[in-house]
């Protein structure tokens, strides 16, 4: 281990779950006055606990050191959390602000519902990312599953790789930007011509994410806005 | 031959056709005329078996009646007893159903806050969020948990005294909802994320849970977010009350609440308000037996909602097995929807006081279902408050009555040893005998 690594690590508040509940884990990083010198934690032994880190609302970094359960890192509110490992359903669900990388793949509904704040996944994201989100941006190096930004509000879904069926369906706001291939697209989702503002969101989202991507490589899909009030013309759409 | 001339020949009056009613009829000619349901506000109107079909047997000979207005008859509840930390403790059993800012105006949703507040009960945000009026004005207020998570943030769920994950409501168990672009003003649309003036969709799924061993999982992180500190309630549309009922209990719920088709909504289908769900009556002894079943009754407290209007309404829900009832429907009448008052005004519209159920086009003439800020301003939030207190209190006096007739020191002795039935469908619905006999359909004897 070298030496700097060492440092950090004494800087570091270790929790095992292991040895203490999660009740106690999660009242420790709620309860976090705003100025804490208590900055850096690195939870051991997670092993796919539910409800992980969630409802922190001081800006510390959190390191889940293995795979993480249902709704990890929930609601967080403006602390930057790292899973070492795959998520399970709703990573970083409703998040409003800060940062949530995970390292492994992750399972349905990532980022629902997600107000603010930066969701990375390196590896693949299951059905449903993104769903209903509203105002995160997300960021998956892999493939995203069928069904992903499903009405959408808004904020910006970059999918590095491939997307599976209807993505976007009844879309509202929300920009999504695909490198790969897309399946089929949902009710009321289009391409996009992407403009220098587009460009300009996607680039800096690349660069946060550590993708070495170009903006120009990318498609962006939109809303048609056809649905945005009922017709009975447009039944046959839903 | 007859040589009667015809204007002396009695003739066949015309006659209208029970199958094909005037109302069908029409109903078929508007269908016709646009290729689009009817949509609307309310609850179903259709006539059904409900809480009149049944009777209290006051005491006698056999039963000792208490003293009205001296012996105490108690109608107090605590709710959230299994889990929170905190649960809630309410004065009256009579709590008001959740009613989201945007359906209704802001002045509506301050003077709910300040009608419940005045004796003592919870009301309930709705599909939006939660407005700093609205949470000002209550001082017992639940945070609805909805799918499609408008204005959910984590600072107004700590905010809150207690969270209501909402599977589904009564007037249509399975819908998701619909807010029209003529209610998303620059308010509602900003507290939405959404642009001004669209059609809003309400999702009928959750987004990241599916079924009860989600929502398990759900609420462990909903008590975990707030500390464990809040009752968590679940809420769904009376349809299969007894395995519903028992999965809520099953997922964690301190609360549930069952809301019959007669609940009323902003704004769905016509054919989903009447052809979906059942009547609360049918709704609640399957629930209670569900939490028998579990040995949770009392310990999960029970809300029952959809059609209750009177304090013999309330009486009964409770004797029937229910902890406590909400209003939402009857607490709008309360505030001043349908009032005469605006007679001229509802005709204007194609309806009449007492009618008006177009709560989705925003042009409430009480200010109520609208926000058209001109409206909207009709309603005084502290008199349309005070009248919801009053009508709270006179729900709570009447329960009162009933119970000290049947010799109850409290609500809660109500039993349904003390009722009886009027109709075969509600005596086997409310499993209670048919009046002056012992007979309940399906039970034997």
């Amino acid at each position: 281990m070298s030496s700097a690594l060492e440092k950090t690590m004494e800087d570091t508040i270790m929790f095992d779950l292991a040895a203490a509940p999660l009740r106690e884990l999660n009242e420790k990083l709620q309860t976090l006055p705003g100025g804490t010198n208590q900055t850096a934690w690195r939870i051991a032994n997670p092993r796919g606990a539910h409800a992980l880190a969630v409802g922190i609302t001081t800006p510390v970094q959190v390191l889940i050191d293995g795979h993480a359960g249902y709704y990890a890192a929930g609601m967080n509110d403006g602390a930057a959390i790292t899973i070492n490992g795959n998520a399970a359903t709703g990573v970083a669900e409703n998040m409003m602000s800060g940062r949530v990388h995970v390292k492994g793949d992750a399972s349905q509904s990532a980022g629902a519902t997600a107000h603010g704040g930066l969701l990375i996944i390196d590896g693949n994201a299951s059905a449903r990312c993104g769903i209903s989100m509203k105002g995160i941006d997300i960021v998956v190096k892999g493939n995203v599953g069928h069904m992903s930004a499903f009405m959408a509000q808004s904020g910006n879904l970059v999918v590095c790789g491939d997307a599976g069926d209807a993505l976007g369906d009844s879309l509202y706001e929300a920009r999504l930007f695909v490198k790969g291939s897309v399946k089929s697209l949902g009710a009321d989702c289009e391409k996009k011509q992407m403009g220098a503002e587009d460009a300009a969101i996607l680039s800096d989202l690349l660069q946060r994410a550590g993708v070495a991507a170009k903006p120009e490589e990318f498609t962006l899909y939109g809303s048609a806005r056809t649905l945005y009030h009922f017709h009975v013309d447009n039944a046959g759409a839903y | 031959m007859n040589d009667t001339p015809f204007s002396q020949i009695p003739q066949t009056k015309p006659r209208f056709s029970a199958t094909f009613d005037p109302h069908t009829i029409a109903e078929i000619q508007r269908a016709a005329a646009t290729g689009i349901y009817d949509i609307r506000g309310g609850g179903t109107k259709r006539k059904l078996p409900h809480f009149d079909d049944l009777l209290f047997l006051g005491a006698s000979m056999s039963r000792y009646p208490l003293e009205g207005y001296r012996e105490k008859c108690g109608t107090d509840v605590v709710l959230g007893t299994r889990f929170a930390k905190k649960p809630i403790h309410l004065k009256t059993p009579v709590t008001i159903a959740g009613m989201s800012f945007g359906a209704l105006s802001g002045n509506a949703k301050e003077a709910l806050g300040r009608g419940a507040t005045a004796v003592g009960t919870s009301t309930t945000t709705g599909d939006g969020g939660m407005t700093p009026e609205e949470r000002g004005h209550s001082q017992t207020l639940v945070y609805q948990y909805l799918p499609s998570r408008y204005g959910m943030n984590l600072a107004d769920l700590r905010k809150a005294d207690a969270i209501e994950v909402v599977v589904g409501q009564g007037a249509k168990p399975g819908g998701g909802g619909m807010l029209l672009g003529q209610k998303i003003s620059p308010r509602v649309a900003k507290m939405r994320n959404l642009p001004e003036g669209i059609d809003q969709r309400s999702a009928c799924r959750h987004p990241d849970w599916t079924g009860p061993d989600d929502l398990e999982i759900k609420i462990l992180e909903l008590r975990e977010l707030t500390n464990w500190e809040k009752p968590i309630y679940v809420k769904v549309g009376a349809s299969r009350p007894y395995y519903d009922i028992a999965l809520a209990v099953k997922a964690g719920a301190d609360v549930v609440v069952l809301d019959g088709m007669q609940g009323g909504t902003a704004a769905t289908q016509e054919v989903f308000i009447e052809q979906v769900g059942i009547p609360i009556l049918a709704a609640i002894r399957p629930a209670v037996q569900a939490l028998q079943d579990l040995g949770m009754h009392r310990q999960v407290q029970l809300i029952v909602s959809g059609g209750i209007r009177t304090g013999a309404d309330v009486a009964k829900a409770i004797a029937l097995g229910a902890d406590a009832v909400a209003i939402g429907t009857a607490a709008l009448v309360a505030l001043g929807d349908n009032s005469p008052e605006f007679e001229e005004e509802y005709r204007k519209l194609g309806t009449t006081a007492g009618a008006y159920d177009d709560w989705h086009e925003g042009r409430d003439p009480a200010g109520i279902t609208t926000q058209d800020p001109v409206l909207a301003a009709r309603l005084d939030p502290v008199k349309a408050g005070r009248r919801l207190a009053n009508y709270l209190s006179v729900l709570t006096l009447e329960a009162q009555t009933i119970a000290r007739a049947c010799g109850k020191s409290h609500l809660h002795n109500l039993e349904p040893e003390d009722l009886v039935a009027l109709t075969l469908e509600a005596s086997a619905m409310a499993q209670v005998p048919l009046a002056g006999t012992s007979w309940i359909p399906g039970k034997g004897g």
